[in-house]
């Protein structure tokens, strides 16, 4: 992985279209400025990872589970 | 038609039209690209079966069923990323997940999964709203749904 050592303002470039600038710096937070065009998606990183997560969890349904839930999962119209 | 191994219902008949094309996979499961969408035998939710894995399916739903004002709110992109121009198009659920304890079932409403209807092109998109987490028990949404109709009489 590169490191590389940043001030506040500063920033590095990515490519030749994506920009990250440092901010501000306050304490242990670090507030990022992202430029890139908009097809790069930009994610925190924890979001993905608990949508991944979750997705690892659905994937294994209890099937068995799903008739004792009552309401939704019960047949009724659905307007 | 044509026939498929399912998780839920083993070798089933479908159709083509059924046979939903995520071009990016879902999140987790990137390799795999080609799903089924089968309504539900037991209520209103759906199955989206993978093509080749019989093991694999994922339970969806239409989120406004348990999810007072549930309003999608997605990156422009994303809709366009797989030719959706006007929402009449776009069909759109959340992943649920079953775990032993019933009370326990919940959606997804961090990433919802939208469909174009007229390609059949699909992709998990990451919420824009970000009141939504990827654990909504559909129990508790209920309850305090109906709480809310009670009030407003």
């Amino acid at each position: 992985m590169l490191v590389l050592t940043r001030k506040p303002n500063e920033s590095i470039m990515i490519g030749e279209d994506v920009e990250v600038s440092i901010v501000e710096v306050k304490g242990d937070q670090v507030k990022l400025g992202i430029s890139a065009p908009k097809n790069v998606k930009v994610h925190r990183k924890e979001i993905f990872l608990a949508i991944q997560r979750e997705n690892i969890d659905a994937s294994k349904p209890v099937i068995d589970k799903i008739g004792e839930m009552g309401g939704i999962f019960k047949k009724k119209k659905v307007n | 038609m044509m026939k498929i191994k399912t998780k839920p219902y083993g070798e089933i008949e479908v159709n083509e039209k059924q046979r939903i094309f995520f071009p990016d996979g879902i999140i987790g499961f990137e390799g795999i690209q080609y799903y089924f969408l089968l309504d539900s035998r037991e209520g209103p939710y759906y199955w989206l079966q993978a093509e080749k894995y019989p093991e694999l399916a994922f339970i969806l739903i239409n989120p406004r069923i348990f999810k007072e004002g549930y309003k999608l709110m997605v990156r422009e992109e994303d809709y366009k990323s797989i030719g959706i121009e006007e929402m009449n198009n776009c069909l759109d659920f959340a992943i649920v997940t079953v775990p032993e304890d019933p009370k326990r079932i919940s959606a997804n409403l961090m990433g919802p999964i939208i469909i174009n209807k007229k390609t059949r092109k699909a992709k998990q998109v990451i919420s824009e709203n970000d009141e939504y987490t990827v654990k909504h028990y559909i129990i508790d949404e209920e309850k305090s749904r109906k709480e809310d109709l009670v009030e407003s009489r």
